[in-house]
């Protein structure tokens, strides 16, 4: 109804416009592209969202004081508004000099298509690029041995937070095993409390439940299969059984009940565990800071607990591997000029992560930069615990997995978001979703 | 995509040609529309149709690729799904919001100063935007921190957008919670148009009020029921913008109408070949619904009702 009132009347408006817009249409042939860059400078997209935006800008204004090479023009955008964006800006030729992206299967997309450089010569020829980050950071940023990608800001593991303050009044300890966290269901709930809060409208967060089920079931190789989209990489027993133990928790009331109506991009999942109506949370370490910001003295007091994921016992996955971001990556566009890629690259060397803005990740925004050697800086700044919990985990996890929808073709991706919410609905079995998935892997 | 241009595809050449017939040399009057409407919606629909015998992905090369994005579409167990969801949604909205638009149409053609008022509170639903209006109600309808728990109300805290009927519910209230008022305005100017002295006769003949609703005010509104409709049934066809945010197609696939369905394809799982199928879809069966209401309407729309009056 409103599409059809709307173009009815731009119809109308448009007719009368048309002179008008063939006189401007002409005028505005000789811009350039997006971004609004002057003439000769290199264009930079990144996410929106306090406090890393601010870093993000920090990093390239101070980039741009000292640059000899040339000037970055920045704009930010909302974290899913900008996914949507920057593929149709690519796949119009009008993409940004540099192209941020999670790594994965984005990164192979893009350079199957033949839209982003190949850095590994860059690389190599600039050892102290990749020897001063994180080594496994880099991983991601590969196609085929390939870096089409370079990693930069902050590692991001997805950790088990925990409210001290529920586990005292029930008398429980958190759980390091899956059975533990079994038991703790009933107990929470006796006590009218929801064991575990879960975003489950976003999709993402129950893809969490789902992606350490199937690590610390059928281990780190039935990760992979499943990242590298192997054929019947969701057939296998281990990660069926992963997929029935997590339907087995959504049975058992281990969510917060209406889980499927909680939304994560308004932090509600985040508000359950502070406000003292969900015992657990399972999200990403960058949720750290925003619980500390809304929750008032909830972290100040000392009731917010975090650690790893639990093992399951007889599972063949260890219980420090972890999953979530390595890292976040810049690809630089192949439809940028010689001079925007000299531009682009010198920022990815010397202005990206300079000792500077790594300062301010971890002051400002509570985050570990995948720079090496900042253990003293993490245990020195206000979240020093956390920090170094994070830093561990990033420096001693025997295994790292990329988040499933970053890993797989967006194709594949959307398909399993898909299949994970009907799977925690409890409308579908995991038989039938391994097959929807099995059916969509390798597009 | 090309199928926002449906409603007025439908309706744009007909109107061409009546003119021509009376308006002789002021036929180029319509070359800038036409030329508009070409640009922006006939090169668009044939690009969408040319698009979806490809399997583009959006930023690789055109291949050409035959049916395979028609024969992957067409057997998706998601088509019927959408296609249902879509009508649910049409039939729906359009059963909750005729008889109220109607109703509130009828009570604001009134000339009293206090239903003046009213039918200015009654129009600012539709200023807002739709995005804004589905994150509102997002926000009212968490389980946990909306308006049931802020009212202390215990039967508003369901999970409104987490079960599949009640988030289909939602999302048909949400919509026409929006556009009942455009409705009504609709209805407002149709009931104003009735001429007086035909509710002066039926009083005359001692027909009460609801005798009267019956028998002169929903008689005379037919064409506007009419265009009140077909906007409401084809308008639905394109509902994109408040279900995506509202649920995202959620939970699983329950509100995942024709449209978003595209869009999911489109833009989150890069398949613009079966996205663009599933366009054609839509753009057919929306001038099938609209040439389907046009014959409900009978021939010729123009003819008077006001036979006796």
């Amino acid at each position: 109804m409103d599409q059809n009132r709307t173009s009815r009347r731009s119809f109308l408006t448009l007719a009368m416009a048309t002179p008008l817009a063939a006189a401007t249409l002409t005028a505005c042939g000789g811009s350039s592209g997006p971004g609004q860059a002057a003439e000769g400078d290199a264009t930079i997209w990144f996410l929106t969202g306090a406090p890393k935006e601010e870093v993000r800008q920090q990093s390239v204004d101070s980039f741009n004081e000292t640059s000899e090479s040339g000037d970055l023009a920045a704009t930010a955008y909302q974290n899913d508004a900008y996914k949507t964006k920057i593929r149709t800006a690519i796949g119009a030729g009008q993409a940004p000099t540099l192209i941020f992206s999670w790594g994965g299967g984005s990164v192979r997309n893009w350079a199957e298509a033949g839209q982003i450089e190949d850095l590994t010569s860059w690389v190599e020829e600039n050892p102290e690029v990749r020897d001063r980050l994180f080594d496994a950071a880099w991983i991601p940023g590969l196609v085929d041995e390939k870096i089409y990608a370079v990693p930069h800001e902050t590692v991001q593991p997805v950790v088990l937070y925990t409210n001290n303050k529920l586990f005292e009044q029930v008398g429980a300890q958190p759980p390091t095993t899956w059975d533990e966290l079994m038991a703790l269901v009933p107990v929470f709930n006796d006590a009218g409390i929801a064991p575990i809060s879960l975003a489950g409208q976003s999709r993402w967060t129950t893809m969490m439940w789902l992606e350490f089920l199937v690590q610390r079931v059928g281990g780190t190789d039935a990760y992979l299969a499943i990242n590298n989209s192997q054929p019947d990489a969701w057939s296998n027993p281990d990660v069926l059984q992963a997929l029935t133990m997590a339907q087995d928790l959504v049975r058992a009331g281990g969510f917060v009940e209406g889980f499927n109506s909680v939304v994560a991009d308004q932090n509600a999942d985040q508000a359950l565990l502070y406000t003292d109506r969900a015992a657990m949370l399972l999200q990403g370490s960058w949720c750290y800071g925003s619980i500390k910001a809304d929750g008032g003295e909830f972290v100040s007091s000392g009731n917010l607990g975090f650690q790893s994921f639990p093992v399951v016992t007889g599972g063949k996955g260890d219980g420090m591997s972890t999953v979530g971001n390595p890292a976040q990556y810049y690809s630089i566009s192949s439809s940028a000029t010689d001079e925007q890629k000299e531009i682009a690259r010198a920022y990815l060397a010397d202005g990206v992560l300079t000792e500077e803005i790594a300062e301010a990740f971890i002051q400002e925004a509570g985050e570990v930069p995948i720079l090496k050697g900042v253990e003293d800086q993490l245990a020195e700044a206000p979240d020093g615990e956390f920090l170094t919990f994070v830093y561990d985990i990033a420096s001693n996890a025997p295994f790292f997995g990329q988040s499933w929808d970053q890993a797989i073709s967006p194709t594949a991706a959307e398909e399993l978001l898909t299949n994970i919410a009907q799977l925690f609905q409890l409308s579908i079995e995991p038989q039938q979703f391994a097959d929807n998935m099995n059916a969509v892997a390798g597009q | 995509m090309g199928t926002v241009a449906v409603g007025p595809a439908a309706t744009g050449p007909n109107r061409v040609s009546s003119k021509r017939g009376n308006a002789g040399p002021l036929w180029w009057l319509v070359l800038p529309a036409l030329a508009f409407f070409t640009i922006f919606g006939i090169v668009p629909l044939v690009g969408v149709f040319a698009l979806s015998f490809t399997d583009w992905d959006g930023i690789g090369d055109l291949r050409f690729a035959g049916l395979d994005s028609w024969t992957a579409v067409l057997r998706d167990p998601e088509l019927p799904n959408a296609l249902l969801v879509t009508f649910l949604i049409m039939a729906l909205s359009w059963l909750f919001q005729t008889p109220i638009s109607l109703l509130i149409g009828v009570f604001i053609a009134g000339h009293q100063r206090y239903r003046a008022f009213l039918a200015v509170l009654y129009f600012v639903p539709l200023l807002l935007s739709s995005a804004a209006i589905a994150i509102v109600y997002k926000a009212l309808l968490d389980p946990n921190f909306g308006i049931g728990a802020g009212l202390g109300l215990g039967f508003l805290n369901q999970d409104w957008l987490g079960q599949r009927w009640l988030a289909l519910g939602v999302v048909i209230f949400v919509v026409s919670w929006q556009f009942v008022p455009f409705h009504s305005l609709i209805y407002q100017g149709g009931v104003r148009q009735i001429p007086t002295s035909m509710y002066e006769a039926a009083q005359l003949d001692g027909a009460g009020r609801i005798k009267q609703f019956f028998h002169i005010t929903v008689p005379q509104l037919k064409y506007t029921i009419i265009t009140s409709s077909t906007l409401m049934v084809v308008g639905s066809l394109t509902f994109f913008d408040l279900i995506f945010v509202l649920t995202q197609g959620g939970p699983g696939n329950a509100t995942r109408a024709l449209a978003l369905d595209m869009y999911l394809r489109g833009f989150r799982a890069s398949l613009m070949g079966q996205a663009s199928a599933i366009a054609v879809i839509l753009v057919l069966v929306g001038l099938a619904l609209a040439l389907l209401l046009q014959r409900l309407g009978g021939k010729d729309a123009n003819t008077s009702q006001l036979e006796g009056a």
